[in-house]
């Protein structure tokens, strides 16, 4: 028997949320997160989460499990209660819409305002365009992003700035549309971050990758378009410097 | 949705196209309309992401001709008609297999993330069923893949490029029915936001069916828990027919016990199934393809040694699918979704052990029959008559190029060639003029009457027993072998089960996301199909592709190579000829179908 509690909130009656609390009788063998949802939902079907492939890669159930984020269809019970005691909490940063659904409008918005689509200004050939395996792994890590918000939503600088900070979901697939070589807009896609918030809120803290159910690493695409940035920067400036130095 | 709803009390919101469903086949639909300047608008149940296309796999077969130069679009036209078993409309596959490369480019185009060769080009796998030269070539290797990521990479390129476009979509909005004029033709529907309750009728003069499988009406599925066939239930309780709905793919590897899918990739890049013995039993089963014969050979075969006893585990109830020899760095680089998936759900990792599976639902070949503009019809004498304003894309559809059995990679190509096709045609014919008349209070009444009666239910049935139940019921009685006397059992427990979906109980009447009424809606909707595949199944006496009768166990041309259309308001079957004439070439005349 593990003992359940879950965040509850519904905005038509509760002026509060509240943490209810469940005893769960588990069956002989271990199960999913998800799996104990709908268990508890079949006894009390007002209990709101959203679930969809129930296999890890539509990215519908993250949700805060026992305080870190994870989704919950491919999370073990076991592996994440502690003192037979279960949390089940909505993504933190995000207003709450009911029990463990958060509204994700704001997350959406920072992932298009990325751009998040290839642009190529030459001609469509007639077969595909080639791509070497090698500069096709360089998507590698980045395109299988579920757009489950666990890690935006585990970022404080994402707390902080939701409206300015894009966020580590969202760097993550800007990058991966830098690092495509079919994408002839990496500049464009580098000047549109180049602002103090966009991209350089990001502080290292890291929780993106440890939190990540897909093990991505959006730190790293992070730091790959910050540095992009500053050779950028010093390549303008040395320019800039130059042409100063030859009308002087 | 406080008080009863009607005409007067709900919004109308008005477009020129309405999809419904943000899966594949509904986003390339939405993709080619948002660039027409026509007002659209996507309906889908959930963040289009998070549609159950994320979880194909291994990839999106067609003759690009990158694996082989030498590939031919009519080679893949064959394979696709024999797997069918000869009931697939040959106009139709033609059509998907002809146009299909320029679908492709075109998804490459727009970013997909495809895997490739050392020349640059797209990496293709062997997959199930595939031939050069007409079957006398051996084993193709036709399947354009993302790793084993394929589905997911299509998904979001597609909405990507919807982004892009600046499509309009109501994200997290339930479609609950069809509305349907005088006239019998579909004016929109009545839809609600699951955010907010608020209901309305989205008004519109073409309305797209794009609304996926219902694998859902089995226990055992690699289907999303979102597989509820809607578009389908919507449209059986409108009154109009489903085509071939007897036929579902149980595929080969779902993983046992959890159901999650296995791709057929891990059997195209070497792979293959043992049994107790460890004997790599499809050799006996189909000595040339082996492994990677149909779909529905492999997984009857898989039923059959389990049957006599060669199963693995405790209980002998599965069979393991071998991949080790393969290596640590093919595994890693071909197959890593796989090995996630198998260390999460089986406990296993490939890399070392073999993976317990079993047979699993996976795939509606039946569906709304369209033609290959996606405008679905009614049949009456030998006579399609089209539904005006009525189309359907994707699994939702029967078109039908799957006929009794589907090829693996198949589906991915449907979705887009179609998607496509019904985008260009309703684009054209809207320009045009076309249209449908107005629908009237009592018609939009009437499609509210199911929303109403939920809202207004006090007692009655537990949503989640009588699902429970129907699932049971489609499991044991129309699973990968079938038999009449059983059969009539399915039939008539479905039929107490269809008084209970009448009168469920909806505990929870909020508005703000209440997923209580969702589920009692979506049951509803497996209710219509499970009943619809009971009846076809029923009556087709015969076996043919996925539908395996031990008590019709041969397949017989004479009498059934034909297509079946269930009739939602008699409960019956009639039947409908297969297309024989594709416009560029000979027909394929049936064979006895050996791998």
């Amino acid at each position: 028997m593990i003992e359940v509690n879950i965040y509850r909130y519904n905005p038509e009656t509760d002026r509060f949320p509240y943490m209810q609390k469940f005893n769960f009788e588990m069956p002989d063998r271990d199960i999913m997160v998800l799996e104990l949802l709908n268990s508890l939902k079949e006894s009390d079907p007002t209990i709101s989460y959203r679930r969809s492939c129930r296999e890890g890669v539509c990215g519908s159930d993250g949700m805060s499990i026992n305080g870190k984020n994870g989704l919950a269809c491919i999370t073990p019970v076991s592996e994440v209660t502690k003192g037979n005691k279960l949390e089940l909490r909505p993504l933190p940063g995000l207003p709450v819409v009911r029990d463990l659904v958060v509204d994700m409008t704001e997350f959406y918005a920072q992932y298009e305002k990325i751009k998040p689509f290839l642009q190529n200004d030459t001609p469509s050939p007639n077969q595909e365009r080639l791509q070497s395996p090698s500069d096709r792994d360089k998507l590698d890590g980045l395109y299988e992003c579920i757009l489950c918000a666990c890690c935006s939503t585990s970022c404080p600088s994402f707390w902080w700035n939701p409206d300015k900070f894009v966020g580590p979901a969202a760097l993550l697939q800007a990058y991966r549309f830098i690092a495509d070589t079919r994408d002839t807009r990496t500049e464009e896609r580098l000047d549109s971050l180049s602002d103090p918030f966009s991209v350089y809120r990001c502080h290292g803290i890291m929780n993106c990758v440890s939190v990540c159910p897909k093990g991505l690493n959006p730190n790293k695409a992070i730091g790959e378009i910050k540095s992009m940035l500053l050779t950028n920067r010093r390549h303008e400036a040395e320019i800039i410097a130059s042409d100063g130095g030859g009308r002087s | 949705m406080v008080g009863h709803l009607n005409k007067d009390n709900i919004h109308t919101l008005e477009f020129d196209a309405l999809i419904v469903g943000g899966g594949g086949s509904g986003m390339r639909t939405s993709l080619e309309l948002a660039k027409s300047g026509l007002k659209t608008a996507v309906v889908s149940k959930v963040f289009p992401t998070r549609s159950h296309t994320v979880s194909a796999q291994g990839g999106i077969t067609c003759a690009i001709q990158s694996a082989d130069p030498h590939d031919d679009w009519r080679w893949h036209m064959f394979d696709t008609v024999k797997g069918s078993d000869y009931i697939g409309d040959q106009d139709a596959i033609e059509y998907m297999c002809s146009e299909g490369p320029k679908a492709v480019f075109e998804l490459e185009h727009m970013g997909l993330p495809f895997s490739r060769f050392e020349n640059g080009r797209i990496y293709q796998r062997p997959f199930g069923g595939q031939s050069k030269d007409f079957g006398n070539g051996g084993q193709a290797s036709r399947t354009c893949a993302a790793a084993d990521r394929t589905g997911h990479a299509l998904l979001h390129t597609l909405y990507q490029n919807n982004v892009k476009e600046g499509a309009n979509f109501l994200n997290e909005w339930f479609a609950v029915d069809l509305v349907k004029n005088k006239f019998n033709e579909i004016t929109g529907v009545i839809a609600f936001s699951i955010e907010s309750g608020e209901v309305a009728y989205l008004k519109s003069r073409a309305t797209v069916l794009a609304t996926g499988g219902a694998g859902r009406i089995y226990a055992s599925t690699t289907n999303a828990l979102i597989n509820t066939g809607d578009g389908l239930g919507m449209s059986l309780r409108a009154g109009f027919p489903a085509q071939d709905m007897e036929m579902w793919q149980f595929h080969p590897t779902g993983i046992h016990g959890a159901g999650s899918l296995v791709t057929e990739g891990c059997r195209g890049e070497g792979g293959y199934l043992i049994n107790a013995d460890g004997e790599r039993f499809m050799e006996r089963y189909a000595p040339n393809a082996k492994d990677l014969a149909g779909r529905d050979v492999v997984a009857r075969s898989m039923v059959l040694e389990i049957l006599e006893g060669r199963g693995c585990g405790p209980n002998k109830d599965h069979v393991l699918l071998k991949l080790d020899h393969l290596g640590e760095e093919i595994l890693n680089a071909k197959l890593p979704g796989i090995c996630e998936l198998s260390k999460t759900f089986a406990g296993v990792d490939p890399v070392y052990k073999p993976i317990p599976v079993v047979p699993t639902c996976h795939y509606m070949m039946g569906g709304t029959p369209t033609n290959i503009h996606g405008q679905a019809f009614s049949s009456e004498n030998e006579v399609d008559n089209e539904i005006p304003g009525l189309f359907s894309v994707g699994e939702a559809a029967c078109v039908s190029v799957h006929g009794a059995n589907r090829l693996g990679g198949n589906s991915l190509l449907d979705l887009v060639v179609f998607g496509r096709a019904a985008g260009l045609h309703i684009n054209e014919d809207l320009k045009s003029g076309g249209g449908v008349e107005e629908a009237n209070i009592d018609d939009i009444e009437s499609a509210l009457y199911r929303l109403n009666k939920l809202n207004e239910s006090n007692s009655g049935f537990e949503v989640a027993e009588v699902k429970r139940e129907l699932q049971e019921v489609m499991q044991n009685f129309f699973g990968v072998f079938r038999r009449g006397e059983y059969m009539e059992k399915g039939v008539k427990a479905l039929e107490e089960i269809r008084d209970k979906c009448d009168n469920l109980h909806l505990h929870d009447k909020s508005d703000s996301f209440n997923t209580n009424r969702v589920e009692a809606l979506e049951l509803q909707n497996l209710l219509e199909v499970a009943e619809a595949t009971a009846i076809s199944s029923l009556k087709r006496n015969e076996s043919r592709g996925a539908h395996a009768r031990d008590d019709f166990p041969e397949r017989d041309d004479e009498n059934w190579l034909c297509h079946s259309l269930y009739d939602p308001t008699k409960k019956d079957l009639r039947k409908r000829q297969v297309n024989f004439q594709p416009n560029t070439m000979e027909a394929f005349p049936p064979k006895v179908r050996a791998y």
